[in-house]
């Protein structure tokens, strides 16, 4: 009789284990399918997706290029141009946010209770606050200023949403670290500039380094604050050039296998980081054995 | 105790760059929306949104698919991180970052992705595809904070009370509940937030069929030129109070605190 309960829990907590995983293998495919149908169609010359005409490398070989062979017709221009400013509103928002979020970390960390608390409510405004107000209120705040929009005020406005994050990632680095040495450094003849770059830098370093990959994908990924902040000069990211793109109708087909590459790059650096990761607890177990 | 001063101060470039770019720009749309085009004091931006039933119907349905789609991510994502935190279900590590690689495509183009998705599959584009577009980009931000809970929660707890006597129901509807509260809540603030204030995925969702607050409020900004912005910031104002409020149900320091983790 006994025997018998404990197959029949065996088989439940089987069953169980079966149906979790297809649910959770149901979501994923669901959550990957727009995805694939991207990286799928970046092998094909279609205008749309969708429209299957035969395998190809075309769009990369155009995307690399610059210029569409078959067509005859240069692949937009401002398609380069978009990647060319994401990348350096990204890198420039990043560097400003880190430096700045660091320095406001330590100050934070080294304040009374009560003030903490209220600058680490004053720091989740910009996280909480939604892309559209954030966006809204600082369209509404360079008017009032008369600053003219361009490429300055979107790094500004994306070092508002993305230094919040930097100070959340290096704060817990803070609590972690001794709060003597740098004291102890101080005492023995280093300036504060000395004390902070060879002493609280290095124990600071990951949780900067956190901060800083976290800004550069937000900034990378930002559409509404940038739409409201980058005038009408003719300033695109990719998110405000493909919004722009998909309003006149066809997407520049060259944005798939731009996209595809992106995401297959990230895809391999998850993989290599994950599988270090999972070699390094095997050997420490086998250590401990 | 002078070292330690000075490196308070050290908050101070964030401090006054907080006033110039959040408080300021945020003072500023309370003033512009009581105000008009010459800067005059005014409520009539305010009795122009409450008279107009079309604003006022766009306000209240968008809360409501905001809502709704809270809800379809609730119930969808629970269960998912349920299975992914428990280990009898003996899920592995890696399916959790699956969720979240999504994210790193532009969602423009993920959910114009879905809309062709919806064409090749002859569905039509509407509520449905929105509903679906929101839940699918937002889907994530529900799951990561429940599986973050449940998986710091101290599984020796569940021992405890099956020992004590509780069956399998018992034991999670009165321990691994509750105790995944904090989660759930995060996971509602940032599916809801980002939803209730969405703005052009809803028109390339459905086609330009549905209007949303957000693509009302985006409108105000765009086409009409100045002679709108009073009203736009009027508008911006009230979905300001509706994010305050949400905020304050979901204690936003928790919900950026699980996202960084």
């Amino acid at each position: 009789m006994k025997k018998q309960n404990l197959l029949w829990t065996e088989k439940r907590a089987l069953w169980e284990r079966l149906v979790g995983q297809g649910y959770l293998w149901l979501l994923l495919v669901v959550l990957y399918a727009p995805i694939v149908l991207i990286i799928i169609f970046s092998f094909t010359r279609s205008k749309v997706l969708g429209n299957w005409t035969g395998f190809t490398f075309s769009l990369y070989r155009n995307l690399f290029v610059g210029y569409d062979i078959t067509a005859d017709v240069q692949v937009d221009p401002n398609l380069y141009r978009a990647i060319f400013y994401t990348a350096v509103i990204a890198v420039t928002a990043a560097v400003i946010s880190t430096i700045l979020g660091t320095l406001a970390a330590i100050g934070i960390y080294n304040m009374n209770a009560r003030y903490r608390k209220g600058m680490l409510f004053l720091n989740s405004i910009p996280m909480i606050n939604p892309d559209i107000l954030t966006g809204i209120s600082l369209f509404l705040l360079f008017v009032f200023l008369g600053i003219s929009r361009g490429l300055g005020t979107v790094i500004a406005a994306h070092v508002v949403f993305c230094t919040p994050y930097v100070v959340l990632s290096v704060m817990p680095r803070l609590t972690k670290m001794n709060p003597n040495i740098y004291e102890a450094a101080l005492d023995l003849g280093a300036t504060p500039l000395q004390a902070l770059r060879k002493v609280m830098l290095p124990e600071l370093r990951p949780g900067m380094i956190s901060g800083f990959i976290l800004s550069l994908t937000l900034s990378i990924d930002d559409f509404g604050v940038t739409f409201f902040t980058k005038g009408s000069g003719g300033l695109e990211t990719l998110s405000t050039f493909i919004y722009a793109d998909a309003r006149k109708g066809g997407l520049t087909p060259e944005l798939r296998p731009l996209f595809s590459m992106i995401f297959l790059t990230i895809l391999l650096l998850l993989v290599i980081t994950n599988i270090r990761t999972y070699r390094q607890t095997y050997k420490n177990k086998q250590k401990k054995k | 105790m002078k070292n330690f001063q000075k490196r308070t101060n050290w908050a101070w470039p964030y401090i006054i760059f907080l006033i110039l770019l959040v408080i300021l720009p945020l003072i500023l749309i309370g003033i512009y929306a009581f105000t008009d085009l010459e800067g005059h004091f005014t409520v009539q931006n305010f009795v122009q949104f409450f008279s107009k039933n079309e604003a006022v119907n766009t306000f209240i349905y968008s809360i409501a698919i905001a809502l709704l789609t809270t809800i379809i991510c609730l119930l969808l994502g629970y269960p998912a991180a349920y299975i992914m935190a428990m280990k009898s279900f003996g899920t592995p590590q890696v399916m959790a970052l699956l969720f979240i690689l999504p994210m790193w495509i532009n969602f423009l183009l993920r959910t114009i992705a879905t809309v062709e998705l919806f064409h090749m599959l002859n569905l039509p584009l509407g509520e449905g595809a929105l509903l679906f577009g929101m839940t699918y980009d937002f889907l994530p931000f529900m799951i990561y904070p429940i599986y973050n809970t449940l998986q710091k929660m101290d599984k020796s707890l569940l021992e405890a009370a099956r020992d004590l006597g509780a069956n399998r129901r018992q034991v999670f509807t009165k321990v691994i509940l509750p105790l995944s509260i904090p989660g759930i809540y995060s996971g509602i603030v940032m599916v809801f937030m980002p939803t209730v204030s969405t703005f052009a995925i809803s028109e390339l969702l459905t086609h330009n069929k549905i209007t949303l607050f957000g693509s009302l409020i985006q409108r105000s900004f765009g086409e009409g030129g100045i002679t709108m912005w009073n009203y736009g910031a009027a508008l911006s104002l009230i979905m300001l109070i509706i994010i305050g409020a949400t905020s304050f149900f979901g204690q936003q320091e928790e919900a950026g605190e699980n996202m960084i983790r």
